[in-house]
């Protein structure tokens, strides 16, 4: 009950948030130069003025900034994201055709850095500057220093083209026709280069944030205690230090969810995964305001979730978080 | 003075400071090195590395001399990573500082702010400044900066939080000294050496922010920048991977550079931390 | 019967540090059924001591020569997994802050049955019975509560007595306890050595007691080791060592430590240069969602402080002293009441506020920037106040042979300093803008006794030189005894007793007064 009013109210902190976001991006967006219309004219290959005027109109163009931000605030009220002209479709559905792959994409990628960043974090600090350490915290600054669609590219040259073990790109094998297991097992298989190279970066955090945590708990107060009680040091490390230590890397989840949604656009650039990111940078090159608008929206709704989820998660490892925020 | 003993004193600084100090050789040689466009037509196109002793590195898809790019390349990595920084920095001091030494609405509005920046994916952001401004050099430059704050102001207003309850502010207070002495000369001073240390990860990440935008091929596309050569190798990835290979290898190494760097740094400034390690 | 041998044990520092060994060829014995005190200022070593018979040295501490024998079992040798499944069981230890030694995250239950689940291999319903005994036994009020309660939902005292159990708990031959009622309050850490005290005589276990305060080895010690830089300088009986101590250091410990009786009443001014008239301060539960009470820190406080006159304003932790000083200096803002200063209301202004009222601060390494010179830290104020620089600097230099200090030592940096002299430091830059009042916030309590006692006389021989009038907030009626002409006792946020100090010590009219003088820690024995 704690726990959920908790995350409760957090997520009621996070409402004005959105909506500094929202009107900070459709006034950014109004400096933009060219509209939508501007955008499907082009791509039409150009016609005539009056056209032009008449879509505008159709579009609600051709209003006041004011009012168009009042009124692309009360469409998203319901959820009404507007229209793509150049999909041909609302952008909601635009978005929620693409959201899946993103989302596991993430998922995956989290999971993976969590865990190998808390085993490995706690490897280099039991084994403080002596080689399990060096190397761990080597490889830590190595990945860290890895640009993503670099690792990418050279992770497609290796596993695709040389070893042939794993598919270069795309979400599915669409030339064949699966379903049940055989379907998930496919999709694991193109999500498992796309995970490393996202969560590569991450892994380094974690791995250096748990490090570093793991060091400050064993020299605190309560941990002389618990070898005063006479617990084996497996034990004081794995009752009395992880959760404490963990703390920090938590937060750092919920502070970096955004990092990691803007970085599944490059992933899945590089790995052609019909994801949000790729609509996002389709949107950017194709001018489609109205979607990349949208994807805004969406990708701060779904921060804002991770943090829900986080906010609970810490709250349920730390009895302190009550009544201070 | 200790802290400079220090840190020539920290194996990470003193390889850190090398990798930084030789692609600072390759910037300031660039012009000498190669004084012809490095975007332009240099040879025959796809030559690989050792192949022609003209090219050492070999040639990208357009006939481009790749070690001119790499050369030309590394200033603008560097200049973007600095510039950027300076900006981030600044901003997230100010608006740190402010929100962590005043506290009460003006803290709530500002970190509000703050919030919503991080709320947004910053390369989202970057993506939608760019899509409005244009992906001219400065353009990018500065929206790098603007998405990079965000941190820094946390870490200088969790510091100025701790900072401003001190003894020592409050004696400041009870002598009668003016807010901005208390922020200039008591605090700030105080809380600078986590968030110097911090400004290499921006640094960092500024540069991959650059060379990820680059490889979108939505940076500037007449600035030889070492993403945009990765991104142009991508088309004979299958074949002629080296093109794409080897400015990424540049890349790593100058963030590994600029890690190291703030390791040093963080060992020097902050010693009570640094005797874990 | 020979609990504990210590013979001939030094400790080597690692290399780098300001001395070759932390201990130097220490020998202790321990009886069962004796409390031995181990006392010393900080730096003596007595830590370290303690450290080393829990087999539980500091890294880059190792054991250089000596011998430890347990119930005649030599230590010597054996190895990590021996000694661990000889601490918690054999040899058990109650440190000294309660707030940080227990697992924050872990409910207080859990900690403490793993005491017998981890030696005893008991389940976990059995080891909770049993730690539910235990808490009752070291008469914790709700013990079924506390079972289920986290660290950071009980009091220091109570958390205390969660150590306490949790050390006790398998019945241990030998009790180390490190200096464990320093972080308490005087009424709080009457009965926790009562109850130390109480629990050793019932289960016989030998008590080796570290401390800083002969208050609290005359009430506790059966025999006393008096140590200084890492040797022990004088042993024996408590009694033998407290009335005739033979080491010209343990006469120095002892004469510095201050009596309650206060000394002959001064005549005092009758015009008030700070009056607190029904001062109130509540610090409000803030927030949309909030759900905090809101706690009164002041209600309806009055006060007077006679010009020339020293008050001291004493009272216990959440007793709202502190925030008295606080709102004095108008480093806070009161919901109600007024502070007259002079005859005239505490300006609001920073600037004006600052020639009237200044104040010493608690902690010696806090007060003061670690990155400035002492001597601008010190002219600042007056600079401020429009104060040509170099004249403001040139005062600062008197100011610091005023307090003590040498003259050229304006251009050093903090940390160049000891506890005591950056308390001095703090003194002059409080003295520079030549304030009509000083407030004194617990000016002397983080600092050792000897070093205590030094700045105490430089307040005393400060004010008969200067007339200063002082607001001296303190928790330690010993130090309000030794300085202060009146006194007012705080408790949660109320003044419930006001005086002449020599009269209200003597004769004590309400309850918590009265209460606040017994707790004082040897007052028997030593009864000065």
């Amino acid at each position: 009950m704690r726990i959920f009013r908790l995350a409760l109210r957090r997520l009621a902190a996070s409402l004005p948030t959105l909506l500094l976001i929202l009107v900070g991006m459709f006034l950014l967006l109004q400096l933009a130069p060219g509209d939508t219309v501007d955008a499907l004219m082009a791509q039409m290959g150009g016609g005539d003025p009056a056209l032009a005027e008449e879509l505008r109109r159709f579009y609600g163009l051709d209003l006041g900034v004011a009012a168009r931000l009042g009124q692309y605030l009360l469409r998203l009220a319901t959820l009404d994201l507007g229209f793509s002209a150049i999909y041909g479709k609302p952008v909601a559905t635009v978005i929620l055709e693409r959201l899946p792959p993103t989302i596991m994409l993430m998922a995956s990628a989290l999971s993976f850095a969590f865990f190998f960043g808390l085993v490995l974090g706690v490897i280099a600090a039991r084994r403080v500057n002596r080689w399990p350490d060096t190397l761990i915290s080597t490889l830590g600054l190595i990945f860290y220093a890895t640009p993503s669609f670099w690792f990418g590219l050279m992770a497609i040259v290796l596993f695709s083209v040389y070893l042939q073990w794993l598919p270069a790109g795309g979400f599915s094998d669409i030339t064949r026709e699966l379903s049940g297991l055989a379907a998930v097992l496919d999709i694991a298989r193109h999500l498992v280069l796309p995970t490393l190279t996202l969560g590569l970066i991450f892994l380094a955090i974690y791995l250096r944030i748990m490090r570093a945590s793991m060091l400050e708990v064993l020299s605190l107060d309560f941990v002389r205690t618990a070898r005063a009680k006479g617990l084996t040091e497996t034990r004081v490390v794995a009752r009395h230090v992880l959760r404490n230590a963990m703390l920090p890397m938590v937060t750092l989840i919920g502070l970096q969810a955004g990092t990691m949604l803007g970085g599944s656009v490059v992933v899945e650039s590089v790995f052609a995964l019909p994801g949000l990111g790729r609509l996002a940078y389709e949107s950017v090159v194709q001018r489609d305001l109205n979607t990349l608008l949208g994807i805004v929206f969406v990708s701060a709704l779904l921060v804002i979730a991770i943090n829900f989820l986080v906010d609970i998660l810490y709250a349920r490892l730390d009895p302190r978080i009550s009544a201070e925020s | 003075m200790r802290a400079l003993r220090a840190y020539l004193r920290s194996p990470p600084a003193l390889i850190g400071s090398a990798i930084l100090l030789a692609v600072l050789f390759m910037a300031a040689t660039a012009q000498w090195f190669y004084p012809n466009d490095p975007l332009g037509l240099a040879g025959r196109p796809l030559q690989w590395p050792g192949a022609n002793p003209r090219f050492p590195l070999g040639t990208d898809p357009s006939g481009r001399d790749i070690a001119a790019q790499l050369f030309h390349g590394a200033r603008v990595s560097l200049l973007i990573g600095i510039v950027a920084t300076a900006i981030a920095v600044l901003i997230g001091i100010a608006m740190g500082a402010v929100a962590g030494f005043y506290g009460g609405w003006v803290d709530t509005g500002l970190m509000r702010v703050t919030e919503a920046f991080q709320t947004l994916p910053n390369f989202l952001l970057l993506l939608v400044l760019v899509a409005v401004f244009g992906s001219g050099i400065e353009t990018v430059t500065v929206a790098i900066g603007l998405v990079s704050w965000p941190p820094v102001a946390r870490l200088t207003r969790a510091e100025f939080l701790t900072l401003r309850t001190r003894e020592f502010v409050q004696a400041c207070r009870v002598q009668g000294l003016s807010d901005a002495h208390l922020i200039l000369r008591e605090v700030l001073p105080n809380a600078l050496p986590p968030v110097i240390v911090y400004a290499s990860v921006v640094m960092a990440v500024a540069i991959l922010l650059e060379s990820a935008l680059a490889f979108l091929q939505l940076s500037d596309p007449n600035v030889p920048s070492w993403g945009n050569l990765i991104g142009l190798g991508r088309n004979v990835l299958r074949t002629e991977w080296y093109v794409s290979a080897i400015p990424g290898v540049a890349i790593l190494l100058t963030i590994l550079g600029v890690s190291l760097v703030g390791q040093g740094l963080n060992d020097a400034l902050n010693p009570r931390l640094a005797s874990g390690r | 019967m020979r609990r504990l041998e210590i013979e001939g044990l030094s400790v080597r520092l690692p290399r780098g540090a300001d001395r070759a060994f932390a201990i130097e060829e220490v020998s202790l014995h321990l009886d069962a059924g004796e409390i031995l005190c181990v006392v010393g200022e900080s730096g003596s070593g007595k830590s370290v001591t303690a450290a080393a018979v829990m087999g539980l040295l500091a890294p880059g501490l190792s054991v250089a020569a000596g011998r430890m024998r347990l119930s005649g079992e030599d230590l010597g040798g054996k190895s990590p997994e021996e000694w661990r499944r000889l601490r918690g069981r054999r040899v058990a230890m109650v440190f000294q802050e309660p707030m940080t030694a227990l697992n924050p995250v872990m409910r207080v239950g859990a900690q403490l049955a793993e005491m017998w689940r981890v030696h005893l291999g008991l389940d976990r319903r059995e080891a909770e019975a049993r730690a539910l005994s235990a808490l009752r036994e070291v008469n914790l009020p709700d013990p079924e509560g506390a079972l289920r309660a986290f660290p950071h939902e009980l009091s220091g005292g109570q958390r205390q007595r969660v150590m306490i159990a949790m050390a006790l708990a398998l019945e241990p031959e030998v009790l180390i306890c490190d200096e464990p009622t320093t972080a308490l309050d005087v009424t709080t850490q009457a009965q926790v050595l009562a109850l130390i005290r109480d629990l050793q005589r019932r289960h016989g276990t030998a008590v080796m007691f570290i401390t800083h305060d002969f208050g609290v080895v005359a009430e506790i010690a059966d025999r006393v080791a008096v140590m200084q830089h890492g040797r022990v300088v004088e042993q024996g009986a408590a009694r033998e060592i407290l009335t005739r101590p033979a080491h010209p250091y343990t006469r120095a410990l002892l004469a510095a430590v201050p009596g309650v009786a206060a000394p002959a009443p001064r005549l005092l001014s009758p015009d008030a240069v700070l009056e607190v008239r029904g001062l109130s301060k509540t610090y409000a539960a803030r927030g949309l969602f909030r759900r905090r009470r809101p706690v009164r820190a002041l209600a309806d406080v009055s006060l007077t402080l006679r010009r020339g006159a020293t008050l001291a304003v004493v009272g216990e932790s959440g007793s709202g002293k502190s925030t008295l000083a606080r709102c004095v200096v108008g480093l806070l803002g009161a919901d109600g009441g007024e502070i007259v200063i002079g005859g005239a209301p505490l300006p609001r202004r920073r600037r004006e506020a600052a020639r009237l009222v200044q104040m010493v601060f608690q902690d010696p390494y806090a007060s003061l920037n670690p990155r400035r010179r002492a001597g601008a830290q010190v002219a600042q104020g007056p600079i401020a106040a429009g104060v040509p620089p170099g004249k403001a600097l040139e005062e600062a230099r008197r100011l610091f042979a005023l307090v003590g200090l040498d003259p050229a030592a304006v251009t050093r940096f903090p940390h160049e300093f000891s506890g005591g002299q950056r308390q001095r430091i703090g003194i002059a830059r409080a003295l520079a803008l030549q304030p009509q009042v000083l407030v004194a916030d617990e000016p002397v309590s983080a600092l050792d006794v000897s070093v205590q006692a030094q700045v105490l006389a430089l307040l005393r021989d400060l004010q008969a030189r200067l007339g200063l009038s002082i607001l001296f907030i303190t928790h330690d009626l010993r130090v309000a005894a030794q300085l202060c002409d009146e006194v007012a006792v705080m408790r949660q946020g109320e003044v419930v007793e006001a005086g002449r100090i020599g009269e209200v010590f003597a004769a004590p009219r309400h309850p918590y007064t009265r209460s606040l003088i017994e707790a004082i820690p040897g007052r028997a024995l030593l009864g000065r």
